[in-house]
């Protein structure tokens, strides 16, 4: 590789974040996680830091637990590891669902759960579950330690309010009760190792016949992966009729604001919105109103 | 940009190599070691010629760079075939089904195909397709690869 860098190595997430604490200039120093993303983006001299902290194989980043009514990974956790764990089926189907069609098996083998999130990129498709399942982020530096919704983090097109001292040292979110669906779906061009289209996210609570909580969380439509807070109010308190499921995927559609790219124009992504969202949310509702009568 | 001794596990066999931070594991297997069966492809993570395991798990080395192989097991397809050179069961299947075609992507794939088949022996047809999603062919010879790993995999089963 030509691009120069030094990297360092650290031994824990102390020193990370000691030599984090040193950095002046955000675009000197970049963490390194797994790599997919930021490797490619060396090569390609789309960043050049002078110095790479190899964060990916710290324990302190690794394990996923459960407890106390929440999930929580830390950021060096791999979509594979993901894909492994033996209670899996309670961290959200929308991001088994994500994790499931993530690029392909060598890439979630090293891919991890904070460098998805803080590429930043709009199509990052751990993201949208992610906000549909009401994540937190955790973020460190030397100084202490903040949390904040993830639905916070984003500010724009790969900005976000990480500080360039700062590491994404843990994501959590609560555990989905009973009486919870959640559900993802990727558009793409094909299968395998192909950049999402449009991905969606939803995420719905119903208790006695009314929909108690809804998350919808679109990926690749918009300069950040974001929520659509005025669908979500239209569904929450109401028993989800069809009318009322068509109307809030017409409002995900008009929030939705999407590019002309390689992969598709912005009129069918916008169109693509409509029926995904619809879609899933019809699923995600029939799969709880199974549920209250078996 | 200080060079870096690194210790790892090449195909069985300890090695200790000097590398600068930004070499590329796939360089040094390649242009260090002279393992040329792992394939310099894409270089940018989509099409899978470079597969190699680590640590048995199948990952792509134009991706890692070559500091992070420190302490782990890396093995490459020069390191599947056992004692005395026998093939693993999966090459044989290659071979007798004709799945090579330019050959480019064959290592990667056999690669693929070997984690598949440690991971889910007897694996399904639809398995096999979106285990290897990740591993191009542009002879678009995928059909008997795709039958390879299901024969070795059938074959294994039937062996033990």
């Amino acid at each position: 590789m030509y691009a120069e860098f030094d990297l360092l190595t650290p031994a824990a997430v102390g020193g990370a974040l000691d030599e984090l604490a040193k950095v002046e200039n955000e675009e000197d120093c970049m963490p390194l996680g797994g790599g997919t993303n930021l490797v490619v983006d060396l090569r390609a001299r789309a960043v050049a830091p002078k110095v790479l902290i190899s964060v990916g194989r710290l324990s302190g980043l690794r394990g996923i637990e459960l407890g106390e009514g929440r999930v929580s990974m830390g950021g060096a956790v791999t979509v594979s590891e993901i894909l492994r764990h033996p209670e899996r089926s309670r961290f959200g189907p929308a991001l088994i669902g994500a994790a499931q069609v993530f690029a392909g098996q060598m890439v979630r083998n090293t891919a991890t759960i904070a460098g998805n999130i803080c590429c930043g990129s709009p199509a990052a498709d751990l993201v949208p579950p992610l906000l549909a399942l009401d994540a937190v982020v955790r973020l460190e530096c030397s100084a202490g330690s903040r949390e904040l919704p993830l639905a916070d983090y984003f500010t724009g097109y790969k900005s976000s309010v990480r500080k360039p001292n700062e590491l994404l040292t843990r994501v959590w979110w609560p555990e989905p009760p009973a009486g919870s669906a959640s559900l993802f779906y990727k558009l793409a061009r094909r299968k395998g190792d192909a950049i999402t289209v449009v991905g969606v996210a939803v995420s719905l609570a119903r208790e006695n016949g009314i929909c108690t909580r809804a998350r919808i969380a679109l990926g690749a439509v918009a300069p950040v992966v974001e929520r659509v807070r005025p669908a979500e109010a239209m569904l929450e308190g109401n028993a989800l009729e069809p009318d009322l499921i068509e109307a809030a995927a017409r409002a995900a559609a008009q929030q939705s604001s999407p590019i002309d790219d390689v992969r598709a124009s912005g009129k069918y992504r916008r169109q693509q919105v409509f029926v995904l969202v619809r879609r899933l949310l019809s699923r995600a509702w029939r799969s709880l109103s199974e549920g209250d009568h078996p | 940009m200080n060079d870096r001794r690194v210790r790892f596990t090449l195909n069985g066999e300890p090695r200790e190599v000097s590398v600068k931070p930004n070499d590329l594991l796939l360089n040094v297997i390649r242009d260090d070691e002279k393992l040329t069966g792992t394939k310099y492809g894409c270089g940018i993570g989509e099409c899978g010629a470079c597969t190699v395991h680590i640590d048995g798990r199948p990952v792509l080395a134009c991706l890692e760079l070559a500091v992070a192989a420190e302490g782990r097991e890396i093995v490459t397809i020069e390191g599947l075939a056992g004692n005395g050179g026998a093939l693993d069961p999966l090459q044989e299947a290659f071979l007798d089904n004709g799945a090579v075609q330019c050959g480019f992507c064959t290592p990667g794939m056999i690669m693929m195909g070997r984690a598949l088949l440690d991971e889910t022996p007897e694996p399904s047809e639809a398995e096999v397709r979106d285990y290897l999603r990740g591993t191009l062919c542009r002879c678009t010879g995928y059909a008997s690869i795709v039958q390879s790993v299901i024969d070795a995999g059938a074959k294994e089963a039937a062996a033990d």
